[in-house]
């Protein structure tokens, strides 16, 4: 079996792929369900239903979809620059610890001017947070997966102490908690007396703005450049390693905007699970977008829908939930497969 | 017409109407060709006109869709590169197959063996490697490492590898390409003897002189197809070369040169290695309106100089000085904002981004510039169109500017560089193996470019391995071996033999030293 690249890709051919992987996971987390001894159309149906069926259910699937647009853009716009960023993770917690150092009453201001420095603050940590991997990359030729996901445990391991330490909420009960954020610092509800919060709105707004500056921009086009093809890049005098720096504080701060609506928007404290792994599913929705700012939105909300559904379905259907990680993770692996048959053909010899 | 018209002649391979289609395209269409005993057959053609894909499917690296091979009256079962060996083919790639840790000796002896043989019997194979070597002057010592050994000493390891397999057939693939031009001299006196010994001989080219000096007949591919089929002796090299591009082959005509001040220069500049040679204490000067040309085996330090003098390698001592001033931070960046033109050596790897489209490309050296961006926003519309000026001024064939450059050819890729290194006139112009897998036509057309440049008043650095190209087009000629310069020589100075022995090593003040 040989790979052959492909001279084109038509148009056709880059929505029929993905489709394909997106029927491959169906057929694939069928065979599970019929496992768990359940019907696929069933379960399908009970998780469409749980993600879609109603206006709580697409709340809610909007709520999750959040973070992971932020998550997912983050990582959308480091694989562009190829830089391998699995941090957001560690990004989103520093944020998160940001938000909490500044608006739980260490700073008062009204809400128009709180919400906007904590914005930029948690950004900043975010920023901070990847800049060391890039610059150990640029200088040293240390492998930045390595260290973003290393450095996951670390800050994890980190927040846990500050919440058992400086952050500690004095009336949680002893629960590793922080304290949370005062009214001036929260992001208000879309939809009085839902979950939904205007962090979404900032999701959305943050893939337009990523989305101009990846195709009108200086910024975006060294990014592309670098990523497509770095020697080529420093010849034509890019700076190639002050565009992985300028690539880095993006997404790391992209990252951190996560961490920052998740307390600011929905939880208003910060617990050691805040995220059940949103930077790592970000990676999941950048792919599935082909790293695409926009298509993050859509395949964030995607993914968000069957965590979501799964969740409903599980309790109605004797399912276990843990079906919608199998499809979330086998969609990765089908599409990495799908882009990887956009751009080559198999030949049997 | 079958021109082996010696009714004597055993004829030991015969191919018939081999067919090869890789998808739309036709590398192999229908082509016959058949060899004798004691025959040398020189398969002539351009880069792309399916000499190597044929080779290939000779040897059996591919199928053929259509068509037969018969060695020595039997068919040869196709795809299969073991019956091809023990049918008696020989193949010497062009990039050799030998493992580098390993002895002359092992590498001859590998695979020849069975695998649960406990000894290799040197002995025995010692003595047979020496007889085939001193028989056919392929002289190398059988315990040396293959590391140690110059590139033509490899060629010969690779030769006699064949023979020692036995073969009766032996294909060449371009081989003089990485051979000095005693080298070249050495291989075709084997050659001769090998044939003597009754051994028919393949050789793949696309110089017409070689060709001429080396082959009984000559067998011409254009575009997948059989062009023609020449006696040496009868035909003219004038008339090889037409059949090879289908049509008259452009000349470029160079006047006398008129050469100005010293714009940029290097003095007493070292460099860390490039995988090839570092440069030592090299100085040298280009003058405007004047091509220097840099000639020397590959691997001398050709892609140090060039690197350094681009930008992307950085000078370990010595300075670089430009229009008279000393540049203190040289960087790809210094040297476009001075005003320097660079073609570099790999197209695919350095000079372009593949999956970038054409108006992407053409602007990355200038995209900062008010021209193409304004307050961090770039002007696509700005790209768009000059794009289209390069497309159209330099004839690039391309369905648009957004087209991705992967799917343009080589030659067009290397239009596209060259529309962008030679935008606003450049006075400084390094061209590195600035025709090298080109087609005749595109080949004329970098050099027509080249000749302007110089002829209104530029400096011209080009560096290329192939000797003709240098002694076609510059005004002086400089050889680098190990990272040293020769002193240069006017145009017409000295000889392909004299070029050689400098290539080679000798008359450098050191390399007289290192040449044992």
């Amino acid at each position: 079996m040989r790979l052959e690249p492909r001279a084109s890709t038509s148009g056709a051919a880059t929505i029929l792929w993905p489709l394909g992987a997106i029927l491959a996971t169906v057929v694939f987390s069928s065979v599970l369900v019929m496992i768990a001894g359940a019907s696929p159309l069933t379960v399908f149906w009970l998780v469409f239903k749980g993600a879609a069926g109603s206006q709580f259910a697409l709340l809610e699937t909007l709520t999750r979809a959040t973070p992971l647009i932020f998550t997912g853009l983050a990582v959308a716009v480091a694989f562009r620059a190829r830089l391998w960023n699995i941090g957001a993770e560690a990004q989103l917690y520093l944020g998160a610890v940001m938000t909490v150092v500044l608006g739980t009453g260490a700073v008062t201001l009204p809400s128009a001017g709180l919400i906007p420095l904590i914005m930029i603050a948690a950004m900043l940590t975010g920023a901070l947070t990847l800049l060391g991997p890039a610059i150990l990359k640029t200088r040293f030729g240390v492998d930045e997966v390595v260290t973003t996901l290393l450095l996951n445990f670390i800050v994890l391991l980190f927040v846990s102490m500050l919440l058992e330490g400086p952050l500690k909420d004095p009336t949680g009960l002893g629960w590793p908690q922080s304290k949370r954020v005062i009214a001036e610092a929260q992001l208000p509800r879309l939809i009085k007396g839902k979950r939904l919060h205007y962090g979404f709105v900032l999701a959305i707004v943050s893939a337009v703005i990523v989305w101009v500056i990846m195709k009108k921009t200086v910024l975006g086009y060294e990014m592309r450049a670098v990523g497509h093809n770095a020697e080529a890049a420093r010849f034509a005098g890019i700076p190639v390693n002050r565009v992985i720096a300028k690539t880095a504080l993006l997404s790391g701060g992209l990252a951190a905007l996560a961490g920052f609506s998740e307390v600011a928007g929905l939880k208003g404290n910060l617990t050691l699970d805040l995220s059940p792994g949103y930077g790592y599913t970000g990676i999941v929705v950048a792919m599935l977008a082909m790293l695409n700012p926009l298509g993050v939105i859509a395949a964030a909300i995607f993914v968000a829908g069957i965590f979501v559904g799964a969740d409903a379905m599980s309790r109605s259907a004797n399912v276990p939930s843990y079906i919608a990680e199998v499809m979330v993770a086998t969609s990765l692996l089908t599409m990495v497969a799908a882009i990887m048959l956009m751009r080559y053909r198999v030949r049997w010899s | 017409m079958d021109l082996t018209e010696r009714p004597e002649a055993e004829i030991v391979l015969r191919l018939s109407g081999i067919t090869k289609r890789f998808g739309p395209l036709v590398a192999n269409d229908a082509i016959s060709l058949t060899l004798a005993r004691g025959e040398v057959v020189a398969l002539l053609g351009e880069n792309g006109a399916g000499k190597t894909t044929l080779m290939n499917i000779l040897f059996g690296h591919y199928t053929a869709d259509e068509g037969q091979i018969e060695v020595f009256g039997k068919p040869l079962p196709p795809g299969d590169p073991n019956a091809a060996l023990a049918a008696g083919i020989g193949m010497v790639h062009q990039h050799f197959t030998l493992a580098d840790q390993m002895t002359v000796l092992e590498n001859i002896v590998l695979g020849t063996r069975p695998l649960w043989s406990l000894n290799l019997g040197k002995a025995e194979a010692r003595s047979k490697i020496r007889t085939l070597a001193a028989d056919y002057g392929l002289e190398v010592e059988p315990d040396r490492m293959i590391t140690e050994l110059s590139v033509g000493e490899r060629q010969r390891v690779e030769i006699l590898k064949a023979l020692y397999r036995q073969a009766r057939i032996l294909i060449l693939d371009e081989p003089t390409a990485v051979l000095t031009p005693m080298e070249t001299e050495a291989l075709f006196s084997t050659l001769k003897k090998l044939v003597a010994a009754g051994l028919s001989v393949i050789f793949i080219s696309h110089k017409l002189g070689e060709v001429q000096s080396v082959s009984d007949r000559v067998v011409v591919l254009r575009g997948g197809r059989l062009a023609g089929e020449r006696k040496t002796s009868e035909a003219t090299r004038r008339e090889l070369a037409e059949l090879m591009v289908g049509g008259q082959l452009p000349v470029n005509e160079i006047g006398p040169p008129s050469p100005g001040a010293i714009l940029f220069e290097l003095r007493g500049v070292s460099t860390r290695s490039t995988g090839g040679a570092a440069l030592r204490q090299v100085s040298i000067g280009l003058r405007g309106g004047e091509i220097t040309g840099l000639a020397g085996i590959s691997g001398n330090g050709q892609a140090a100089l060039a690197a350094l003098i681009s930008g992307t390698l950085e000078a370990r001592e010595g300075d670089i000085i430009v229009h008279g001033e000393p540049v203190a931070h040289w960087s790809p960046r210094a040297a476009l904002d001075r005003g320097l033109g660079r073609i570099p050596e790999d197209r695919h790897a350095t000079g372009m981004i593949g999956d970038m489209s054409v108006a992407e490309n053409v602007i990355s050296e200038a995209y900062r510039s008010p021209r193409f961006s304004r307050f961090g926003f770039l002007d696509w519309k700005a790209a768009a169109s000059f794009a289209g000026d390069i497309i159209k001024a330099y004839d690039v064939k391309c369905p648009s500017p957004e087209a991705r450059v992967r799917l343009l050819s080589g030659g067009n890729m290397q239009k596209l560089i060259l529309g962008r290194a030679l935008d606003g006139d450049p006075d400084i112009i390094l061209a590195s193996q600035p025709t090298r897998g080109l087609d005749v036509g595109a080949v004329a057309y970098v050099h027509a470019r080249l000749i302007e440049a110089r002829d209104r008043g530029a400096a011209v650095l080009l560096i290329s391995e192939d000797l003709d190209e240098i002694q076609t087009l510059s005004d002086r000629i400089v050889v680098i071996h190990r990272g040293q310069l020769s002193r240069p020589s006017a145009r017409g100075e000295l000889s392909v033999m004299e070029l050689g022995e400098l290539m080679a090593g000798h008359g450098h003040d050191e390399g007289a030293h290192h040449a044992a």
